[in-house]
């Protein structure tokens, strides 16, 4: 498997998620995620992505994927269609982020955050010594071109979890290469959180 | 060089028949010569039952097919048109300049492959384009119907339709796909027979039909009605109300393009470089318009006109009509639509996609940028025949498809 923090993600998640669950991915990019988990875990998948080249690319893999922005693409589904909710390296892209994690606790049982660690240490560092706003491995752009649009640490969302009473039922923290168990608000560069209600 | 098809005995394609060595080099995807076939069914005393009352029959469909029906007859495709158009989807008839409407999308290695699929183009009842219509010669009085014609419906289209299927002996569609007016054909297929339908590819289409909608229909036939010709629809053997339908079709071309697409098209551009101000055709736009609007008049039935744009108004799936409450719809659905289609815009599209996300349906979704306007789906076809060729194979082959897809 590739072993940068991206597709640690994926290994993580994959792991996750039991065999021939219903699967929901918002932000589903070229759909490399859902494409194996529906090819080796028998799961029944959907993605809801925005760009238009990355759908083709869905469609090429056989995938089924909604052209819509995160936002706009929850309302119609049921309470409890999907066992999992996956909005991986999304979140912090969305203004609405309480409004789309609720949703995606209505939608489906359980929901998969990943996000990049704002309070990653050479965040930190750069902005202490250089005064210079955070980039780092998984926050590779510049402050006038990221798609960020929400900033957050690890500590930040164990704490917005804990305001809105979501349980946070497994949390994996993500170095380059493998996962750190130590001090990871500061050592983590992502974080893979697994939600219920 | 010839392309690679079998070839057929029984004449629908022939690829040692193109008319010229032109054709032979740059249509070397294309179907060569094809033929419109004829089914004849509801015959009296057994005639079809229409949607809102009467019954009607005999009924002919005009139709063609391309390539073979396989063994486990699992691979027919149909495809359904839009308002004015036919049966003549692709390929070329004996002795035409120009393929058929879809040529694009049908034929060896585009989306639509009669080497892999058995394709199907079904024309409508109503319609004048080989099936029966209001021109059609009504039985009971051996004049053609005009207005004794009954209302018919997209529902009574497509259970006519479902006649023809079931004469070529194929139970289940691989696909049933169309644009427009055809993509209503698809929704109602799904809606009457979800169990005859593996996928559905709606195209710039709606579940109904809205009041902007109907208002435009209804000038396009008040244009009509007001020709004197018209003669309250018993005009034939008097030719055709021309005026009227000639400004009908005008007004509906305005609503196939986009402003931008008209801009590219014509921008101010002068058909004889200055200003006449005799009421003639200054612009090329204008020009545009009074050609083609000549030119429908020729091809179209003006009361086949009246008669469908009445179908297209009185079609409405919404309110759980398209998947009924509680009901298992295995049917895969592509659901396309284009930015700059204002006659169909994309919200409706989304409104299809609604219900088959509340209703657990197996659906992709794709918003195409295009400055066709609504004319995309026949114009703009590069992405949508990449979107439809994955999308069948998917469908056709299963997960097969994504074992072979390496990332």
């Amino acid at each position: 498997m590739p072993s940068d923090s991206r597709r640690l993600d994926y290994d993580i998640i994959y792991e996750v998620i039991e065999d021939g669950s219903r699967v929901l991915d918002l932000g589903c990019g070229n759909g490399d995620l859902l494409y194996l988990l529906a090819r080796d875990k028998n799961a029944k998948v959907q993605g809801i992505e925005f760009n238009d080249e990355a759908i083709y690319r869905c469609v090429k893999k056989g995938l089924s994927v909604f052209n819509s922005d995160i936002e706009s693409g929850l309302v119609e589904y049921p309470d409890q269609s999907f066992d999992y909710v996956i909005l991986n390296q999304s979140m912090q892209e969305v203004t609405k982020v309480d409004f789309i994690i609720h949703e995606a606790l209505r939608v489906g049982s359980k929901v998969i955050v990943g996000f990049p660690n704002f309070a990653h240490i050479a965040a930190r560092l750069r902005l202490y010594f250089q005064g210079r706003a955070p980039m780092t491995k998984t926050l590779p752009h510049h402050w006038y071109d990221t798609p960020n649009v929400r900033s957050l640490s690890i500590a930040d969302f164990r704490e917005f979890c804990k305001e809105k009473n979501i349980r946070v039922l497994k949390a994996y923290y993500l170095g380059e290469h493998r996962q750190v168990k130590f001090w990871p608000n500061l050592f983590a560069l992502n974080a893979v959180f697994v939600l219920t209600r | 060089m010839l392309p690679f098809y079998p070839i057929r005995e029984n004449g629908i394609f022939r690829p040692g028949s193109f008319k010229n060595s032109e054709h032979c080099m740059v249509k070397e995807e294309n179907l060569g010569i094809v033929e419109t076939k004829y089914f004849t069914f509801a015959e009296p005393p057994q005639e079809m039952p229409l949607e809102f009352g009467g019954k009607l029959g005999p009924i002919t469909l005009a139709y063609e097919t391309y390539g073979e029906l396989n063994a486990d007859k699992s691979n027919a495709v149909l495809i359904l048109h839009a308002l004015s158009a036919d049966a003549h989807a692709a390929g070329y008839h004996e002795g035409d300049e120009d393929p058929g409407w879809w040529d694009a999308m049908i034929g060896p290695g585009k989306a639509f492959d009669p080497n892999k699929h058995f394709v199907i183009c079904s024309n409508v009842v109503g319609g004048c384009k080989g099936s029966t219509g209001p021109y059609s010669i009504n039985p009971l009085t051996g004049k053609p119907y005009a207005l004794n014609f009954p209302g018919i419906t997209i529902a009574d289209m497509v259970r006519a339709q479902r006649y023809l299927i079931d004469h070529l002996g194929i139970k289940k569609l691989l696909c049933v796909v169309g644009g427009s007016m055809g993509g209503m054909q698809v929704l109602q297929w799904v809606a009457a027979y979800p169990e005859m339908v593996r996928s559905a590819i709606p195209i710039a289409t709606t579940m109904k039909h809205s009041p902007q909608q109907i208002a435009l229909n209804e000038v396009v036939r008040q244009s009509i009605m007001a020709d004197s010709s018209w003669r309250e629809g018993d005009y034939y053997g008097h030719g055709q109300p021309e005026r009227g339908l000639a400004l009908a079709r005008m007004i509906g071309h305005i609503t196939f393009m986009s402003d931008k697409s008209m801009e590219e098209k014509f921008s101010r551009k002068l058909k004889n470089g200055n200003y006449n101000f005799n009421f003639g055709a200054d612009f090329e736009v204008e020009g545009y318009l009074r050609y083609k609007g000549d030119a429908f008049v020729k091809r179209f039935d003006a009361n086949s006109y009246l008669y469908i744009t009445k179908a297209i108004d009185y079609f409405d799936l919404s309110g759980g009509k398209l998947i009924a409450d509680g009901t298992k719809v295995d049917t895969r659905f592509l659901v396309i639509s284009f930015k700059s289609d204002w006659l169909y815009p994309s919200y409706q599209s989304q409104d299809i996609v609604r219900q088959l996300k509340m209703r657990h349906v197996d659906a992709t979704y794709c918003e195409l940028r295009s400055t066709y306007g609504h004319d995309a789906f026949l114009v703009e076809l590069d992405e949508m025949r990449e979107l439809i060729r994955h999308f069948l194979d998917k469908t056709f082959n299963g997960y097969e498809v994504l074992k072979t897809y390496a990332i």
